[in-house]
């Protein structure tokens, strides 16, 4: 829709003018995240910048809401050493097997050293805790999600599935229905059966509201699946079960690690559904924050804050990664 | 192949068409079992608790459990008539009180009917400590009466037994303590309810053996060491001036000479002075009358409060306009959602239209700039605007800073309507961009191409051509900023104040701080149906299957 030469000075107002609003709604949706990063660094206790930050004084700078958050409890430190050599342990024991130079192991070991060093003995602390709760929540919750919801979806791509659409329906809800509506009903129910207040409780919640982010994204991805691959595959002698893990899953994985990020992030920000059905014992990141900002508002949450918004960067750049390679695979352009 | 018959067989012999409907059969089967996993997991952790809201929303037992034997003596009054309710009722309500006061079960109730009538919480409080002291002159006389009363183990040697054949005699009190005290109760291993004394002195037999369960069972404590109540004593004393003594068993002579000195007393004594004295609130028709409106075991109670009606014992009323607030806050949530989804479709289109008609890279580019706050922690982005819009915050700094308002003069953009409806429509734009998108991406630019070239200006062209097309986006995308909005929590409590909030507020209330469970029921069931019809709308329009996410 470029301006053509022949345009009026109407059409030319116009055609400004819309570039115009456009960027200032594309300012309304990002400057708020944007604007409190820098306000996380601020010196002072205000939420507002000072004239210092204004000047761009190093003074006015300072890291003060982030050592308050991340605190000095844990070894991340020794968490990391250790992580690097199990990680290598592992790259090294690859090499011997397949043959293949792979980093990944390095990495994933390094980083999930690094992040248990660091949340061993946090307890009792104001952000750590919290977050360390949410590291125990999200993943278990997350696992249940896919690892059902990834069966439910190749089921359901199948051509003859009796009451489909019902199905669909009941495994979408959780989805549809306000969170105010399950979290009560959570609440009602599991205190009768005795799981509100728990560590599983809450997960078997946040498990049920990941469901259906897995199966939209498990099933988009099974529509552009060539069902002669999983023939040719039968065909050529191997059973169902080598097919599933020997094609079918490393053609949908993509879409199943989307989904699973999807559940993941579902129960990592969720907050209405754990401040019914959690205690005190599995209080989560976004329940401190929340309670942070009903309350006596801290700085602190700007410092929380800008960490959120750095994963949710990462876990945006991985998706799109993932969405590239498994177009690919299935033969198409990344657009 | 075909067989001699002609039919087309498959290669093990069978009739093709059986085999493959075997086949079929064998597919659907096993497509079946890949879901039912999750079906079953959905339907426990999900599906069961919105049920279980649903059936709370109008479950009221409590007073027909905690004052059992009171409610079926009520069934003979009339909150039309003018006099109030008989003695019957009064002794009833004197023996399932003092049991519920025992096993401490009166002051919720008196909770639960003070969410109907003012009052009734403090009445059954008051009430449950001086029942101990009802018939004090009647019992003092039973003391001077036989020392022998003063043995706890004569009481139990006068009601229990270790005979087996006695079977159960128990059984009718089992059931009326355990409603009360809302578990299971039963009388220590061993010991009956001894038939002498539960055909002689019935009321009594009952009382004790009530008295012995709740002893043993809550207590866990030997009824034979234990003073029974004072609820026992009068039962006794019932019994012994109801008639000739025809009891002969265990201590009969003792029981004769009490029975002797009890006469008078009793003759003075009755369970309506005995309530009235403690509070005349108990002659009152409003209380009795409501404890029989709320008598039956289900009620529509709930949900009259949820739409400002009240269940009174004359039928539903509205309430005072003052106390009014469900209707109100109802329809300010469909008010302020509405204006939100309006607010997203403005500020939407013009976005999903320029991202589906730039090059590819430059769309992509955007659909990262509405990606990156759709991904961020709804926290974030809600304590984000908290900064911002507060008085002292970032965006009154600035205007002050250009000259648009004065210091003195800041904008409340916060705790109000107007904070609740910026954040909100900030959160949810990503879910009207995105559907509006994916339909426009599908519409020919060619049409608009060859509007203009028959002759139309730019706006007919967009508006009689393009605009038309894009409406399934917009349809689908409004329902879902709607479905979304209607029900939000979080932003609504941090940035709504008092006059922002959504009805989701109210139920959190309900179930966190005032405990009135059934009525945050209710007020989610209503919800919930406008919720659902909003589903079935959008699946009709778009199909559940077509909800895509990020793009």
């Amino acid at each position: 829709m470029a301006l053509a030469p022949y345009a009026s000075t109407g059409q030319r107002v116009w055609y400004y003018s819309f570039r115009v609003i456009c960027g200032l709604i594309l300012f309304f949706l990002i400057a708020p995240i944007i604007t409190i990063i820098p306000l996380s660094f601020n010196a002072q206790d205000f939420f507002t910048f000072t004239p210092e930050m204004l000047r761009l004084d190093p003074e006015g700078y300072s890291l003060k809401h982030y050592r308050e958050f991340f605190g000095t409890e844990g070894s991340p430190g020794l968490g990391l050493i250790v992580g690097l050599v199990i990680g290598t342990a592992g790259a090294a024991a690859l090499y011997f097997w397949r043959g293949a130079i792979n980093v990944m192991p390095i990495i994933a070991g390094a980083a999930l050293g690094l992040i248990i060093g660091k949340m061993w003995g946090v307890e009792g602390t104001e952000w750590m805790t919290p977050l360390k709760n949410s590291l125990k929540i999200a993943p278990v919750a997350t696992l249940i999600s896919v690892s059902l919801g990834t069966l439910a979806a190749i089921g359901l791509s199948q051509s003859h599935v009796p009451f489909r659409r019902a199905i669909m329906a009941i495994l979408i809800s959780p989805m549809i229905v306000p969170l105010i509506i399950s979290a009560a009903g959570m609440y009602f129910f599991y205190s009768r059966i005795g799981l509100q207040g728990t560590y599983w409780g809450v997960v078997l919640s946040h498990a049920a509201l990941g469901v259906p982010f897995v199966i939209i994204t498990v099933t988009a991805t099974l529509v552009g699946f060539d069902k002669s691959l999983t023939r040719a595959s039968a065909n050529l002698g191997a059973n169902p079960v080598t097919t599933f893990f020997r094609v079918q899953m490393p053609l949908i994985l993509p879409g199943v690690i989307s989904g699973g990020l999807f559940a993941f992030i579902t129960s990592f920000d969720e907050v209405v559904v754990v401040l019914f059905v959690g205690s005190v014992g599995q209080q989560t990141l976004p329940w401190q924050m929340f309670t942070g900002l009903r309350e006596q508002i801290s700085p602190t949450i700007l410092a929380a804050a800008t960490v959120l918004i750095s994963i949710s960067v990462v876990l945006l750049v991985t998706l799109e990664l993932l969405r590239r390679r498994s177009e690919r695979l299935r033969g198409m352009s990344p657009s | 192949m075909t067989d001699a018959n002609g039919t087309i067989v498959a290669a093990d012999g069978r009739p093709l068409k059986a085999s493959l409907n075997r086949a079929l059969r064998r597919e659907k089967m096993r497509a079946f079992l890949l879901i039912l996993p999750l079906l079953a997991f959905v339907m426990l952790s999900f599906i069961a608790p919105i049920f279980d809201m649903l059936f709370r929303s109008v479950q009221d037992d409590i007073t027909s459990r905690t004052l059992p034997q009171t409610v079926i003596a009520l069934d003979d009054w009339d909150y039309e008539g003018t006099e109030i309710p008989s003695e019957a009722v009064y002794e009833a309500l004197y023996y399932d009180m003092f049991f519920a006061a025992e096993a401490k079960k009166h002051t919720a109730l008196g909770s639960r009917l003070n969410y109907e009538t003012t009052g009734m919480s403090s009445l059954f409080r008051q009430t449950g400590r001086s029942l101990d002291d009802m018939g004090e002159d009647v019992i003092e006389a039973m003391e001077d009466a036989s020392e022998a009363l003063d043995d706890s183990a004569f009481w139990a040697s006068i009601f229990l037994t270790q005979d087996s054949s006695a079977g159960s005699n128990a059984a009718a009190a089992r059931a009326w303590a355990s409603s009360i005290a809302d578990m299971e109760l039963r009388l220590p291993a061993g010991a009956y309810l001894s038939d002498a004394a539960a055909e002689t002195l019935p009321n009594a037999a009952r009382q004790y053996a009530a008295f012995a369960m709740f002893t043993h069972s809550v207590d866990e404590d030997v009824p034979a060491e234990e003073d029974p109540w004072e609820s026992v004593w009068l039962a006794l004393a019932e019994d012994l001036t109801a008639g000739d003594l025809s009891y002969d068993g265990v201590g009969a002579e003792e029981l004769a000479a009490v029975q002797a000195a009890v006469t008078a007393p009793m003759a003075d004594f009755t369970y309506t002075a005995a309530f009235l004295d403690q509070d005349e609130d108990w002659a009152d028709r409003e209380v009795i009358g409501t404890i029989k409106t709320f008598s039956s075991p289900y009620t529509a109670g709930y949900f009259l409060t949820a739409v400002d009606l009240e269940l009174t014992p004359a039928g539903a009323q509205a309430v005072d306009e003052d106390v009014q607030i469900y209707i109100t806050l109802f329809w300010r949530t469909l008010w302020m959602s509405m204006t939100i989804t309006f607010s997203c479709i403005l500020l939407g289109y013009p976005i999903a239209w320029l991202m589906a008609n730039l090059p590819d890279r430059k769309a992509n580019l955007i659909m990262i700039l509405v990606l990156l706050p759709f991904w961020t922690s709804l926290l974030v982005r809600t304590s984000a605007w908290k900064v911002l819009l507060q008085q002292q915050g970032v965006i009154n700094d600035t205007l002050v800073w250009i000259g648009l308002v004065g210091d003195g003069s800041r904008l409340a953009l916060i705790n109000n309507a107007t904070g609740t409806i910026i954040a909100m429509t900030h959160i949810l734009l990503p879910f009207m961009i995105l559907p509006l998108y994916s339909v426009m991406k599908g519409i020919p630019p060619s049409y608009l191409r060859a509007a203009k070239s028959l002759g139309a200006t730019d706006w007919t062209a967009f508006w009689r051509v393009y605009f038309p097309q894009s409406v399934p986006g917009i349809g689908a995308g409004c329902i879902l900023v709607f479905i979304l909005s209607i029900g939000y929590y979080i932003t609504p409590e941090i940035v709504g104040g008092t006059k922002g909030v959504f009805i989701s507020n109210r139920i959190a209330f309900h179930i966190s701080s005032s405990l009135n469970w059934g009525l945050a029921a209710a007020l989610g069931s209503i919800l919930l149906v406008v919720v659902l019809g909003l589903y079935w709308a959008y699946d009709r329009i778009v199909g559940i299957d077509n909800v895509k996410l990020g793009g």
